[in-house]
């Protein structure tokens, strides 16, 4: 498809554009991972994660229970907590709703093996810190609580911490491939067009550059 | 093996056109490359593994395990770095090294950048030198390597750079937002702005198509192979001759040498991890700055028992990369047009001629920056977390133009690459420890480079700037590493002659940016070409059917 791009000094130039799907896991991935993401997306819905209903309609077979590569479901639910605190929810989706416990559990078991055993004992160190401020497990704090939690582990378990605000950050904003941003929702949300065009700016070659 | 007559040692910038040259000329070679011959296929664009953002690992080698480096911080403690890790100063491990996956600026250094120490003077505690060639030496071979490689861009708004012969082959990319929004404002502060120099094609070129324009390129490979590496341009001509072999997944493990410390081939591991002799009549090694110095360390024997050309334990010293300094700007408008590669407008006005400061940098925006890269990137006063940051990601990451550019580092002998006592790779070889620091100078200049930097975004119009000058306690090396073996006149101060031939061994050369001196105010990849192009011209012009004579 043809269409036009303005420069800013004004001219138009003819451009192609080129449309690779609608979703990003069109993009490169082979239809075997396509189907792998669809697996996730249960496991996330497993994990109490909210998910669109239009992946639900996209016809997920029954749920099962357990099917993280790494975290356990005890874990995943306060992680989830601390993600949420992170990138919390407002017009545009959490942290979790987003997929980034499918992205760092999935990461545990591969890239991030080293740091599985900060995640067992921050995690641990989390429930400890909630039962003893509030008596309460991590997953049944409420907002108030929740918040006053995370910024309990940014100030006595600093290292910890950073780690998953990383992480977070990198399941939220990076790409979709990883099992975090789920249908590229932070992308969208910065106003990143999406699907992003490509073959853009395919200037007039019989006109040589601008300049 | 059947004896060759050259054998090249890593298939990067330098040891593509080298290959190319030689086979050319007739003769046998071998090109060894330690990683794979990645294709369209492996072109994913992710922003999590790539060769610029490696949360999640290498995408183009080496890969994190097997491969370990030690660096030493400055309380003399060591510290195991993966492949991945910022302090393990990688560049790539595959074929076309750092050039599969650079960002592509193809600059040429200044004339000052080859006699810094005579236009400056060697600050104390540094080992600043001259280059022992000029740039009119390497002038033709730059032009050979903008014409052969494929180079885009315009120099004709600078009047700071040597004289040239020829025009580039192809112009520049149209402006984008950025350019239009910091060009004007370039000008109003008196500076000279133009379009960066890329080896990228803007037209057709080489039998390859332009640029596409998209959000992923610093970083990744290009799936429409408009970018020009060694991979898609030296190397298949050097194939095509049918005087070259690639073999990749190679590791090599030392230069052979004779009783009469003559180098008489490699010994290396294959793809099977069999280890194999390849003999020959020359050795080049062109491994980059790092794996370069290491390869000629791990080369010891009866006549070279400290490594060979390290009779004067001249070897792996002077490493340098380069000191990123710069500023990041807020703006009221968009700036952002989601058009890459976003890199587009510099200025070299602050290269050389500050008095008190020995040389400086190019400034220049920065490639398009991803949702991930902003996270840090936003005002000073933003929460780090929590629904502040996610609004503040909202409001910026549109709004927001960074200037940086490589400030040119003074060298000093002290940091350097040596070989760890202790730790092995998974082929058994001792690997790389750094040690060392960046010189205090240096830091001075990076930091009047953010502030220049940053006074450029506010005459834009920024209505907030965070400045970007950190000190870090490590060498500096990266994927812009250099230095290791310096090229000089002296014997007992460098490592090649002024032909990057070793100084005691005569069919042994280091054609790479180890033989930097010094490593110019600009992204070093052209300079490595044109050596690359330089030193394979006196090769060949020295070559007498058998054996090398100089």
């Amino acid at each position: 498809m043809v269409g036009t791009e303005r420069w800013p000094d004004g001219r138009m130039d003819e451009i192609a554009i080129h449309f690779y799907g609608s979703h990003p896991s069109q993009w490169e991935l082979p239809m075997s991972l396509k189907a792998k993401d669809l697996l996730l997306t249960r496991r996330e819905l497993v994990a109490g994660g909210v998910a669109s209903s239009a992946v639900l309609a996209a016809g997920c077979g029954p749920a099962k229970l357990g099917d993280r590569e790494s975290l356990t479901e005890g874990e995943a639910r306060t992680l989830g907590v601390i993600c949420d605190e992170i990138v919390p929810g407002d017009e545009f989706p959490s942290a979790t709703q987003a997929g980034v416990l499918d992205y760092i559990d999935r990461q545990l078991a591969r890239a991030y093996r080293r740091h599985r055993d900060a995640y067992t004992e921050g995690l641990e160190q989390a429930e400890r810190l909630s039962r003893a401020k509030f008596g309460k497990t991590v997953a049944e704090l409420g907002g108030a609580e929740r918040l006053e939690t995370v910024r309990a582990i940014e100030r006595e378990n600093g290292a910890f911490f950073e780690l998953v605000r990383s992480h977070t950050m990198e399941g939220y904003y990076g790409s979709p491939r990883h099992g975090g941003n789920r249908d590229a929702v932070s992308w969208r949300m910065l106003g990143l067009e999406e699907p992003p065009v490509r073959g853009r700016a395919q200037f007039d070659l019989r006109k040589g550059s601008s300049s | 093996m059947k004896q060759v007559n050259a054998v090249i040692v890593g298939a990067g910038a330098a040891g593509g056109i080298v290959a190319k040259e030689l086979a050319t000329a007739g003769l046998s070679v071998v090109l060894l490359e330690r990683g794979k011959w990645y294709t369209a296929n492996d072109c994913r664009k992710d922003d999590l593994r790539n060769q610029r953002t490696t949360v999640l690992g290498n995408a183009f080698g080496p890969e994190d395990e097997g491969n370990p480096r030690v660096w030493v911080d400055p309380r003399g403690e060591a510290h195991l770095a993966l492949a991945s890790e910022g302090s393990y100063q990688n560049d790539a491990a595959c074929v076309g090294g750092g050039t599969l996956s650079y960002g592509a600026q193809a600059w040429r250094y200044m004339p000052q950048d080859f006699r810094m120490r005579s236009t400056y003077g060697a600050p104390q505690g540094s080992s600043l030198e001259d280059w022992p060639i000029s740039y009119d030496d390497l002038e033709p071979f730059y032009e050979k390597a903008e014409w052969e490689i494929g180079v885009s861009g315009d120099y004709a708004g600078t009047p700071f750079h040597g004289p040239r012969r020829r025009d580039l082959p192809m112009p520049p990319l149209p402006p984008g937002r950025e350019f239009a929004l910091l060009e004007p404002a370039a000008r109003r502060l008196g500076l000279h702005p133009f379009h960066i120099p890329m080896a990228r094609n803007s037209i057709p070129y080489n039998g390859r198509g332009p640029c596409m324009r998209c959000r992923w390129c610093c970083g990744f490979a290009c799936e429409v192979d408009a970018k020009n590496g060694s991979q898609n341009t030296v190397i298949p001509v050097a194939l095509n001759t049918g005087n070259c072999e690639l073999r990749t997944e190679c590791m090599v493990k030392e230069i052979l040498t004779d009783d009469r410390g003559r180098a008489r081939g490699v010994a290396y591991f294959d793809e099977r991890g069999h280890l194999q002799e390849q003999l020959s009549d020359l050795v080049v090694v062109s491994g980059c700055a790092t794996e370069s110095a290491r390869l000629l360390l791990n080369s010891k024997s009866r006549l070279f028992p400290n490594g060979l050309g390290n009779r004067y334990d001249q070897v792996g010293r002077h490493l340098q990369g380069h000191h990123y300094t710069g500023a990041v700007g807020f703006f009221e408008q968009d700036t952002y047009d989601d058009i890459g590669p976003g890199a587009t407008i510099a200025v070299t006005d602050y290269n050389h001629g500050t008095p008190g400061l020995c040389g400086g940098g190019m400034l220049a925006n920065e490639f398009i920056r991803l949702p991930i890269h902003m996270v840090d990137r936003l005002p000073a006063a933003t929460p780090r977390w929590g629904v502040g940051h996610k609004k503040a990601m909202r409001a910026w990451h549109k709004r927001t133009v960074v200037i940086m550019g490589p400030t040119q580092q003074i060298p000093t002998a002290e940091g350097r690459v040596t070989l760890d006592p202790d730790v092995r790779d998974k082929w058994g070889l001792p690997v790389v420890r750094f040690s060392g620091n960046v010189h205090p100078h240096t830091f001075e200049i990076g930091a009047v480079q953010a502030e220049r930097a940053e006074a450029w975004l506010k005459e834009t119009g920024a209505v907030s700037t965070t400045r970007m000058a950190g000190k870090p306690e490590t060498v500096s090396a990266g994927q812009h590493q250099a230095g290791t073996c310096r090229m000089g006149n002296d014997p007992k101060g460098s490592v090649v002659n002024r032909f990057c031939q070793i100084h005691d061994v005569d069919n042994a050369f280091v054609i790479d940016s180890s033989v930097h001196v010094t490593n110019g105010g600009f992204n070093p990849a052209l300079t490595i070409m044109a050596l690359a192009y330089y030193a394979s011209a006196e090769l060949v012009r020295n070559w007498k059917g058998t054996g090398y004579r100089s």
